[in-house]
């Protein structure tokens, strides 16, 4: 039962929050409402079982009890309570709407007015359920810290007017790009944390409320390919021991086929829409990466077409660089080191990561070697650390056996 | 209907050269005329530098005056609009436009409570 509740919680909380919200024009009174509701049904549902639709009787609870509280609390010359009663009666508590609610509430969280951090940690809390402590732990900050922040952000909805709307198509474009990015930033710091998986199916499952409610919006697709691309790949990315395990020495049969399947099916629809983004053609790299039975077996021509393609949309200096790790497979390591030699990414542990590679097949050890240092000293977490200096043992074990011994060290993981 | 203040922040120093302050000038104008067809405008003005400014400060019994602003810095407020809109994406709409009449001056956007 507690199982079929956590469920229930996790599918559904957003919805329920974004319905109340719209019922009393308040986040906080939705929150507190529908965190009543969860707990009433924690005391009620393993006797009486599952109501036949879970989410209306959380909804329908929910609302029925702010209405007690509110009135209790009105008694007592509340005109914010006053307000939200008003509110309340004006406001019908159904559970689908025409289009969903939570679609208003995601472009609330992600208002631009709201700083990127804050919407990110506003999305979790509010369409994901992640408590504040969840959230904390999470982004590396104090729990105090974390809910000062999300006091001050709802503040700031209810001062400034921030609007419980869906943007107008001519806006839509414009505001989906912040949605997206906080989407896409959730996904990566699960990916990036490797305790944090359920940051990715998070975001995952974000995504596809996206798809369900935006179906006509192909970065939406592209985003939601993207993630479910990567994601198949998460057993083979690390070793029972917990070490990263680089894309060309992952064992492929570990890939889930089914997220695999999803995604590349998602990336061929987007394709024969022909409305390209940024998100669909990374998407569309991914697909390559998983139709390869072997990493020698990778298009990397196909790849090298594909980053042209983003490089264009997104000319950014990260997108050039892992544009010149296709340039390497498919003209050679020269024009690619050359390349990575003009990008300003000096702070950029992968910069150095890649400049490596490329020098060691150049047989240039010593500068591989001094390369790999200084990537060491700007990685994020110790798994990148350990991968980079079995990179650079490897290179002082295999000096003088020329630069074509082994291309391990900087690829990526993904 | 909530009300918002559109301020517009300019660095201490020489003004533009007066004809960009004409066109400026134009700009502020066009926009205020909208402002008021759209029954939006609330109240718009320029302010003099800020070295013509006033302190008042109640002590005690007493009222103490100083010369000259009441913050020192490297920006000064040189301008305001009030006006009033259902939501912050409708004042945005607004605030973009003053935005790029005075550009590329900032303009902040506050709610009055």
């Amino acid at each position: 039962m507690s199982a079929e509740i956590e469920r229930v919680f996790s599918q559904e909380y957003g919805r329920a929050v974004s319905v109340l919200i719209r019922v009393f024009g308040d986040i906080d009174i939705a929150e507190e409402a529908v965190q009543d509701a969860f707990a009433e049904a924690v005391r009620r549902w393993p006797s009486a079982g599952v109501p036949p639709s879970p989410a209306g009787w959380i909804i329908t609870t929910a609302r029925n009890r702010a209405i007690d509280r509110l009135r209790r609390e009105s008694s007592r010359v509340d005109r914010h309570a006053q307000a939200a009663l008003l509110h309340a009666d004006a406001e019908p508590a159904e559970e689908g709407a025409v289009r969903d609610e939570r679609l208003r509430l995601i472009f609330t969280c992600c208002h631009p007015a709201l700083a990127p951090g804050v919407q990110v940690a506003l999305t979790l809390r509010l369409l994901g359920g992640l408590t504040t402590t969840e959230i904390a732990s999470a982004f590396l900050v104090a729990e105090p810290t974390m809910a000062q922040r999300l006091v001050r952000a709802k503040n700031k909805i209810r001062d400034a007017g921030i609007p419980y709307r869906v943007p107008q198509d001519h806006d839509l474009p414009e505001r989906l790009k912040p949605v997206l990015a906080v989407v896409y930033l959730i996904f990566n710091e699960g990916y990036t944390d490797g305790s944090r998986e359920d940051l990715c199916g998070e975001a995952i499952r974000l995504g596809r409320v996206l798809a369900e409610l935006m179906p006509d919006e192909p970065e939406v697709w592209g985003l939601l390919a993207l993630m479910l691309l990567i994601e198949s790949r998460r057993a083979g990315r690390t070793t029972a021991g917990g070490e990263l395990v680089l894309l060309a020495d992952q064992d492929r049969s570990l890939w889930e086929v089914a997220l695999i399947a999803e995604g590349q099916e998602i990336v061929r629809r987007c394709l024969r829409r022909n409305q390209p983004g940024p998100y669909q053609i990374q998407a569309a790299i991914n697909a390559v990466h998983s139709d390869a039975p072997s990493a020698s077996a990778t298009d990397w021509w196909q790849i090298k077409q594909l980053y042209d393609q983003l490089l264009a949309v997104a000319p950014t200096p990260v997108v050039a660089l892992n544009r010149a790790v296709a340039v390497a497979e498919v003209d050679g390591p020269e024009p690619a080191l050359s390349l990575v030699e003009e990008l300003n990414l000096n702070d950029y542990y992968l910069f150095h990561a890649i400049r490596a590679d490329f020098l060691k097949r150049l047989g240039r050890s010593d500068d591989a070697a001094e390369a790999y240092r200084r990537a060491m000293e700007l990685s994020r977490n110790p798994a990148e650390h350990t991968l980079l200096e079995g990179a650079l043992s490897h290179l002082s074990a295999g000096a003088g056996q020329g630069g074509e011994s082994r291309r391990t060290s900087a690829r990526r993981t993904r | 209907m909530k009300q918002y203040l559109l301020s517009i922040y300019q660095p201490d120093g020489p003004t533009p050269s007066p004809e960009a302050l004409a066109e400026i000038v134009e700009k502020l104008d066009a926009l205020n005329a909208e402002l008021r067809e759209a029954g939006s405008w609330v109240f718009a003005g320029g302010l003099h530098p800020p070295s013509s400014a006033t302190v008042v400060r109640a002590k005690d019994h007493d009222f103490l005056l100083t010369d000259g602003p009441y913050t020192e810095g490297k920006e000064h407020l040189g301008g305001f609009t009030i006006l009033s809109a259902p939501d912050l994406d409708a004042a945005l709409v607004w605030a973009r436009r003053l935005a790029d009449a005075v550009a590329p001056l900032p303009v902040e956007v506050r709610p009055f409570q």
